[in-house]
């Protein structure tokens, strides 16, 4: 087995007296796909805060590549190769489709610092930007302004920003909730073929167990904080407290996906 | 088609300008060079409200230092003016870049109330440090001598000097317009928008702050610099709590989504206090109501609504 790109070690992080995700321990290898499922409150977003560095642990490691990160910040952890998308929309809303993947790509190449050039005539950027727009097929929405595109749009331009940062690991938070079944499809073939180009690793936490069964090469089931099974799709499959646990109720849980 | 007109617009503003002390009385010549100079210190508030998002409620200080910097050296060393109002923007750089260093790691409202704090801590070092700001009196009685660079001007009459604030506004209005909408200007819109993403993307989003706050820092002590032969003091009330709450309300009167919205505000402030007080003393009534309407009704500014409304039609 190769190194992993991401090493988990006895992660926690209590609020008040409340274990939110209690000692999770788990190796990431390079260019695999592992789906975080569970019901809401297991611990699936927390999970991500720490490793993304938005929260500290109370207790465990977050290792990169063999590097601690546990507790850097979230500008430090995203140069060092690792992006997230949040489940409610996080975009610049004022800005247009293009200009937002501008922000990422101005931050990867370091144009930020450059107090004194005209951003609207970055072609660099602009075109990269586009490229990457093209891509995910929204590229006909670069001159639109994002507050006002579609939800499933907005996600999309979300998981474009994202790439922007030219992550090695991508953590993605329920892309496809709130998405109509065509959107779905879509975000689901793009992840798919970005997973198959094997330049990702991905964290997906998701609802949609269509959607976890073609994307996962792994999963691991959160309940209450703890990490029930780590598995292949098959054998969590089959895994008798999952099944009693989770999947029984995947209904009720696509309802409260938006929440 | 439109950004011919309105360059063209800006254009006969900028010519009006300069021919002003040909056509106008000293009256006004004094009121439009005090509508240049709170509008420079309200674009400079403007890029760290307007673009960056932070609201800040000690901006004054900067101003303020920046007055005291250039009636300092005028009194004691008399430096030529150049040379003063460079000290002036050195000075509000400094400043800015201390308290930026404290402020700019809180948000929202913590943000306002720890720059209110600083801002009201100079102004009781300017208050009550009687041996070297003479306390509550101010400095006063310098005199302008030379402008610097062998020019030959007369700063004392009213018109030359208007000349002279136009020119520096002028440039220091481009330069600060230029920085909005360079990559570094792009990245301080989108902190105001989301500065979670901004992290996310890897930028550390409290650098960008401070520079932020520092670069309006240094333009808020220019105009500071500027103010000071203009009003031939330098007092503490140029610091007070108050001065930091006009950037403020000249921006919200004007517009803070435009380069240009503070200028207008300064120009709506100055003149509608003139006006007004001339007719009542309860001219803080009718600023309140403007004020109120604006924030109820337009809440885009004066030059805001106003472009918007332009730009959107066909």
């Amino acid at each position: 087995m190769s190194e992993p790109i991401l090493s988990i070690q006895d992660l926690t992080k209590h609020f008040g007296g409340n274990a939110a995700v209690s000692g999770i321990t788990l190796d990431v290898q390079p260019r695999e796909t592992l789906a975080i499922i569970g019901p809401n409150g297991a611990g699936k977003t927390t999970f991500y805060n720490m490793v993304s560095g938005r929260m500290t642990p109370t207790r465990g490691k977050v290792l990169l590549d063999g590097r601690d990160i546990t507790g850097l910040p979230p500008h430090r952890i995203s140069r060092l190769g690792v992006s997230r998308s949040f489940q409610i929309n996080n975009i610049f809303t004022e800005m247009t489709v293009r200009e937002n993947v501008e922000v990422a790509l101005a931050a990867l190449h370091h144009h930020s610092r450059r107090w004194f050039n005209l951003a609207s005539r970055d072609t660099v950027l602009q075109e990269e930007a586009q490229a990457l727009l093209d891509r995910l097929s929204i590229g006909g929405l670069a001159e639109r302004r994002a507050g006002v595109i579609s939800y499933g749009d907005k996600r999309l331009l979300e998981i474009a920003v994202v790439l922007a940062t030219r992550p090695r690991l991508v953590l993605l938070d329920e892309p496809t909730a709130g998405m109509t079944p065509d959107e779905t499809r879509r975000v689901t073939g793009l992840v798919k073929s970005l997973a198959d180009s094997g330049d990702y690793t991905f964290l997906i936490t998701e609802h949609d167990m269509e959607v976890v069964f073609s994307l996962a090469d792994r999963i691991l089931v959160m309940h209450r904080g703890e990490a029930l099974v780590v598995g292949t799709p098959e054998e969590v499959r089959r895994h008798p407290e999952v099944r009693r646990a989770y999947l029984g109720e995947e209904d009720e849980e696509q309802q409260e996906a938006g929440a | 088609m439109k950004q011919t007109i309105l360059l063209g617009a800006l254009l006969v503003a900028l010519i009006g300008l300069v021919a002003l002390p040909w056509f106008a009385p000293y009256f006004y010549i004094f009121i439009v060079t005090e509508i240049l100079i709170m509008g420079l210190f309200a674009a400079s508030f403007n890029l760290v409200f307007g673009y960056t998002g932070m609201l800040s409620f000690g901006h004054a200080a900067f101003f303020g230092v920046g007055c005291y910097a250039t009636a300092m050296t005028l009194l004691h060393l008399k430096w030529p003016f150049l040379y003063c109002l460079v000290l002036s923007v050195g000075a509000g750089a400094l400043l800015a870049l201390v308290i930026g260093f404290f402020s700019v790691r809180l948000n929202e409202v913590y943000f306002a109330m720890l720059t209110l704090a600083f801002g009201m801590m100079v102004f009781s070092v300017a208050h009550h440090w009687r041996s070297v700001t003479n306390g509550s009196d101010g400095i006063a009685g310098f005199t302008l001598g030379d402008f610097g660079l062998g020019l030959d001007l007369t700063l004392g009459n009213p018109a030359v000097y208007y000349h002279v604030v136009l020119v520096f506004v002028v440039v220091a209005a481009a330069v600060l317009y230029l920085i909005g909408r360079s990559s570094f200007g792009m990245i301080l819109q989108a902190i105001r928008q989301n500065p979670e993403r901004v992290a996310f993307c890897g930028l550390n989003v409290r650098s960008y702050r401070l520079a932020a706050f520092t670069l309006g820092g240094a333009f808020a002590g220019l105009a500071g610099g500027l103010m000071a032969p203009f009003l031939r003091v330098a007092s503490p009330e140029m610091l007070h709590w108050s001065t930091s709450a006009e950037p403020v309300l000249m921006s919200i009167l004007g517009g803070t989504g435009y380069f240009l919205g503070p200028f207008v505000g300064s120009a709506m402030f100055i003149l509608l206090e003139t006006w007004i007080t001339s007719i009542t003393q309860a001219w803080m009534l009718f600023l309140g109501i403007v004020l109120a309407l604006m924030v109820m009704f337009f809440r885009r500014g004066l030059l805001g609504t106003f472009l918007d409304w332009w730009l959107e039609r066909k």
